[in-house]
């Protein structure tokens, strides 16, 4: 909403300078977004005319334009629009000045070689409308204007204000007046209504239908007869210029005046173009009729529009028809100040996606009290300035306004707000906002203004109250430090462990978007459903991601084409497996590409592979607290890893929850995304999957329980099937005797020479140690042969000699 | 005599000499080995008169005394000499590069996160969450955004079906409704996460995070909203004192509502909190509307709070100077590794929030 302070002061007299205007505006809730200064630069913005136009020579749709602005030379200014044309009154922005729109200074400049004194500007380059098509067409009646400057030379600065859309009655200025007055900022000005006495009977027939879902409720109108449509008064220019506003004619200046002035949309048909009589009714699927913003509309059922007996008029309270517009030419006007409900203009507008100043007042909630102020301010104003001759009003009405009634405890303010008002101030306060009021015992019944359709019950009166006081009064109570439930439960704990751990292990953490690109996705996601966006952003971030591999895939690719090689990143957060809310999953997932020490004096590089992966990930588990001892791996995983040089990892044996996947990217979609690296590895640790242990860090330790006896190591060499895992041979000797086996590793795996084909060499070295005596030579040959028998028997591996 | 002497010049003159280990043991054994010249010497005592032998005896012992002296003299220099000679043999550049490591970092986001759950923590506030698809119901009905409110013109909304009943939340929200749902009053709970606009430009990114906050008791009032909040801003810029202005607003799901702004000035192109005079928009918040407690079965006449919402990229942005917002999510390593913190410095209570 856009305001001066002169127009403010037609509606409050206050002696206050704009600095405290701007300050209060603010502390009452209507926030001020912007203050734009017209004053120093305005008079550089002239109105001018086209007297020549010549083709640009070096480019085909620029035209430089001889233009009279008032000096004794014509100015060359090179300009693109298709209405520059010879003849056309415009406005023109000399060297120096500063565009509204995109607050750049304008420089004498040579455009394709030619060189451009000042620019020709569109509306939307002056901030007055999103009109960019082509230059302002200023009337014929701007021609005595030519020269000076195009807006008027008042002091007051255009003030933007961001009204929250609980607020319908500040959309104008007397609303805006009538919050500062309550405040304290200056006297609401009360105006004498002035009276009409009209003697004709308004001789259009207007019916309301009663229909199902009727969005009309109320329908006021007179006629004007015998007008002459002209220009509007340079006064009635300024003011709708001073806010933005681009004067048209006389007719719609007003209404337009009228709107702006007291949020009371209002809307001129001209009369002789209405066939027989106004019908307001519900639309049938297929109506047709053109808006006044020149575009053609196919209406649905159940729209609410103004119609005669030819047809669709309009729609009501969104958007005027060009059949019935009028003219300057319009001889007779049907003046309309209807109610029509919010709910109902909101639909229609979304439908049709039309947004206009009238749609914006009216789906917030209008006065429905305003109707017949808003035709008598314009009826008068026309009578003024178009002369003719007004009839009776004539208001139609199928439903009545009923005043909303609150009952409001005092009390409230204080348990609310925290701090007392004076029982003299909230009636001044309520008073000034419109309020009425009565006593009752233990509360007051406070009636709501109509133009407040914000208001319904009693914390809307605290509200009210301590907006106008100020939030300043609120007094600060500091905090208690105290904590009665911990911070983090089990899983939260979990996931900042392992955010950390894997941190820990020079991964950098990435957050990428939850949503994903579906040809990435579909490389990942493996069986998962395709989660659709309905209204995507680009049709790169299209879905819902299934993995968070796409994602890190693409920024890994960004990365390397950065001249990056060796990366390590990972994200932790959602991957979905529906589009219902808790359909998905907590996941850590890991990406490392290149290799490990690359160009290091020192040591040898390498690719990174599945064995670094793999110890990320176990060593993470074995630090989240989990035995590794009961870690179960197989190579059972996902399509998009690797199938040979991948696994699994289960927290046990006898679960189906996966903990973990890692592996190797699957070779076929690097190639196909083009991964320019030596190797690509990864991991995804499932959070939902780990079980959450029961016991805290506080709890007791298991005891401390070491052994001092003599210790042996045993080296063994099985020649195995090539297919068999080292983690059976592993199982198989453990199995054998747990008390007197405390540790088993593989020192060696071998496949060539000496060794048949399609078998495979593994070492194994055991710890074998008691924990009651020192073992003789004959206890460790015993243990000796039982892990060989207990291996040949298990796996069909055979002892190397 | 002179045998003992001869023996003593022989040895000194021969220790003088440059000799290596073995020909100081070849000496000594030629001198104490089993025909060894002093040995011999021994053997001689049983031959010698008793009237000289015990003074000879006497002698001969100090001499071999001395000689052993000078002999293990000799060999400590030499092995002096050899442990010198094998250092300065394996003397390297030490300021050749180390082993090659790998540094992790998390996300200035995540640490933001952590800053700001450490310290509600430190007054009594638990960490909620929720789903990132959510119902229409929870993001906005039941928050007293009706359909058909304007109020969800302001949130540009990604939908999952055609019927719009399904999104991805606009906002950290709907985690009111439902924490209050789930268990019963009192609550104090904040609930960071991740949200989502179909708007995307230089300061809006299609995804951001906010944190929520809730608190519901029978006497929580502004006074207590503004106590919170305030000493939440001082607690993360880490600063005694603040200037903050709160200025009433509307949300559809509190009421009263109020935006907090605070205040701030440029220097050297960097904006400096908590001076100056210009004001910087922070965060929504406002007392819980009636209308959402009786949507989650909590009797507004009997409890009532505050919430509020704040976004933690831009909270992240203020506090350590990051200029562009659509960075935080476009994983430039060189971004990250520039931005983000070392896995170490988890923010706590008692170490405090940075170092």
């Amino acid at each position: 909403m856009k305001i001066t302070f002169d127009w403010l002061k037609d509606h409050l007299k206050t002696n206050l300078k704009e600095k405290n205007l701007l300050e209060q505006l603010t502390n009452v809730g209507l926030e001020v977004e912007g203050v734009q200064n017209l004053s120093s630069d305005k008079e550089l913005f002239k109105v001018a005319k086209i007297i020549k136009t010549i083709k640009h020579p070096n480019a085909d749709r620029l035209k430089v334009c001889d233009v009279d602005v008032g000096e004794k030379e014509f100015k060359k200014v090179v300009c693109g629009a298709a209405n520059a044309v010879e003849g056309l009154i415009t406005v023109y922005a000399s060297p120096g000045s500063i565009i509204p729109k995109t607050k750049t200074k304008l420089v004498v400049a040579k455009i394709r070689g030619v060189t451009s004194y000042g620019m020709l500007c569109s509306e939307s380059e002056l901030n007055l409308s999103d009109e960019s098509d082509g230059i302002i067409e200023l009337s014929s009646g701007y021609k005595k204007n030519i020269g000076k400057s195009y807006f008027l030379k008042s002091k007051s600065n255009l003030i933007d204000l961001s009204i929250t859309p609980n607020r319908p009655d500040c959309l104008g200025i007397r609303g805006i007046a009538r919050d500062l007055a309550a405040s304290g900022f200056g006297k609401l000005i009360d105006f004498k209504k002035k009276k009409i006495k009209p003697n004709n009977r308004q001789s259009l027939k207007v019916k309301i239908k009663k229909e199902k879902n009727q969005g009309c409720s109320i329908f006021g109108s007179c006629l004007i007869t015998d007008v002459k449509n002209t220009e509007s008064p340079q006064w009635l220019k300024d003011k709708l210029i001073s806010i933005g506003q681009k004067p048209i004619s006389a007719i719609v200046d007003i209404t337009n005046y009228v709107m702006f002035d007291l949020n009371r949309p209002l809307h001129a048909y001209d009369a002789d173009k209405i066939e027989k009589g106004i019908i307001v009714r519900n639309s049938k699927s297929g109506e047709k009729f053109t808006a006044l913003d020149n575009k053609d509309y196919k209406l649905e059922d159940g729209m609410c529009v103004i119609t005669d007996h030819k047809g669709v008029l309009g729609l009501g309270g969104i958007i005027g028809g060009t059949r019935s517009g009028t003219e300057l030419d319009t001889k007779n006007i049907l003046l309309e100040s209807a109610y029509f409900k919010p709910g109902s203009i909101r639909t229609t507008a979304k439908k049709l996606n039309l947004d206009t100043d009238a749609k914006f007042r009216f789906e917030r909630g209008i006065d429905p009290l305003s109707i017949e102020d808003g035709l008598n301010k314009a009826a008068i104003l026309i009578k003024e300035i178009c002369g003719g001759k007004i009839s009776k009003f004539d208001i139609q009405k199928i439903e009545t306004h009923k005043t909303k009634i609150i009952k409001f405890d005092i009390n409230l303010i204080e348990k609310i707000a925290g701090f007392k008002i004076s029982n003299n101030e909230i009636f001044k306060i309520l008073e000034n906002l419109g309020f009425k009021f009565k006593k009752k015992k233990n509360f007051f019944e406070l009636t709501v203004p109509s133009w407040r359709p914000d208001i319904t019950q009693e914390i809307d009166i605290v509200e009210e109250l301590v907006r106008i006081c100020g939030y300043n009064k609120i007094r600060i109570i500091d905090p208690i430090k105290e904590r009665k439930k911990s911070t983090l439960n089990k899983s939260q704990k979990l996931f900042h462990f392992l955010q950390r751990s894997i941190a820990s292990k020079g991964y950098l953490e990435a957050i990428t978007w939850s949503f994903t690109d579906s040809n990435y996705n579909n490389y990942f996601r493996d069986t998962k459903k395709e989660i659709k966006i309905v209204n995507p952003i680009s049709t790169e971030l299209d879905v819902l991601r299934n993995s968070i591999f796409s994602n890190l895939i693409i920024y890994m690719n960004k990365n390397l084409d950065r001249g990056f090689k060796d990366l390590s990143i990972y994200e932790i957060g959602p991957t979905f497996t529906g589009s219902k809310p808790g359909e998905q999953n907590t996941v850590v997932c890991g990406l490392s590409s290149g290799k490990k020490s690359r160009f290091s004096w020192i040591e040898k590089e390498r690719n990174v592979d599945v064995f670094d992966v793999k110890k990320d990930v176990v060593q993470t588990l074995i630090e989240a607290g989990y035995k590794s001892e009961e870690f179960f791996i197989d190579n059972k995983t996902p399509n998009y890893y690797h199938p040979g040089k991948s696994g699994r990892l289960f927290l046990k044996k006898d679960t189906d929850l996966v903990a973990a996947y890692f592996g190797e990217i699957h070779p076929s979609i690097t190639k196909k995304i083009d991964m320019k690296t030596e190797s690509l590895v990864g991991f995804e640790i499932f959070l939902d999957n780990l079980e959450l242990s029961a016991k805290t860090l506080n709890d007791q330790k298991n005891k401390f329980n070491v052994s001092d006896y003599q210790k042996s190591e045993r080296d063994f060499a099985f020649i195995i099937n090539k297919d068999v895992n080292a983690q059976d041979l592993i199982n198989a000797i453990a199995s054998v005797d747990q008390n007197l086996i405390s540790n088993i590793r593989v020192f060696d795996v071998y496949e060539g020479d000496n060794i048949p084909k399609n078998q495979k060499s593994i070492a194994i070295s055991v710890t074998i140690q008691s924990t009651e005596k020192t073992l003789n030579d004959n206890d460790l040959e015993n243990i000796n042969k039982l892990i060989i028998e207990t291996v040949e028997n298990k796996t069909g591996a055979k002892i190397r000699s | 005599m002179s045998d003992l002497k001869k023996i003593k010049d022989e040895l000194l003159s021969k220790l003088k000499s440059k000799l290596n280990l073995s020909e100081v043991n070849q000496i000594k054994s030629d001198l104490f080995g089993k025909n060894g010249l002093i040995s011999l010497q021994f053997k001689k005592i049983g031959t010698i008169a008793e009237t000289e032998r015990k003074k000879f005896a006497s002698e001969l012992n100090i001499i071999k005394d001395e000689l052993q002296d000078l002999i293990n003299l000799k060999i400590k220099e030499i092995e002096n000499e050899e442990i010198r000679e094998k250092l300065q043999k394996e003397k390297i550049d030490i300021t050749l590069p180390e082993r090659p490591f790998v540094r992790g970092k998390i996300h200035p986001v995540s640490q933001t996160i952590d800053e700001i759950s450490s310290i509600f923590s430190e007054i009594g506030f638990s960490v909620e969450e929720g789903p990132d698809v959510e119902s229409e119901y929870n993001n906005f009905t039941a928050l007293n955004t009706p359909e058909n409110h304007p109020a969800r013109d302001m949130h540009d909304t990604f939908y999952l079906d055609e019927k719009k009943k399904r999104l991805l939340r606009t906002h950290t929200s709907p985690v009111q409704i439902r924490t209050m749902l789930k268990d019963k009053p009192p609550f104090k709970i904040i609930a960071p996460g991740r949200t989502y606009r179909s708007d995307s430009d230089q300061t809006h990114a299609p995804m951001f995070h906010q944190v929520e906050g809730l608190h519901i008791d029978k006497d929580i009032n502004m006074g207590h909203l503004k106590g919170c909040l305030n000493y939440f801003i001082k607690e993360f810029f880490e600063l005694d004192k603040i200037k903050m202005r709160f200025r009433p607003s509307h949300f559809p799901f509190t009421e009263p509502s109020a935006e907090v702004d605070i205040g701030y000035e440029m220097k050297d192109g960097k904006i400096v909190i908590g001076e100056g005079d210009k004001w910087l928009e922070i965060l929504g918040c406002g007392m819980v509307h009636p209308n959402v407690l009786r949507n989650v079965k909590v009797d507004p006449i009997k409890f009532q709070g505050y919430a509020f919402g704040m976004g933690i990229d831009r909270l992240a942005m203020l506090k350590y100077g990051i200029n562009d917002l659509r960075a935080f999510f476009d994983c430039d390593y060189r971004w990250l590794n520039h931005f983000g913190f070392d896995p170490l410095d988890v923010p706590t209570n008692y170490r405090g929030l940075s170092r």
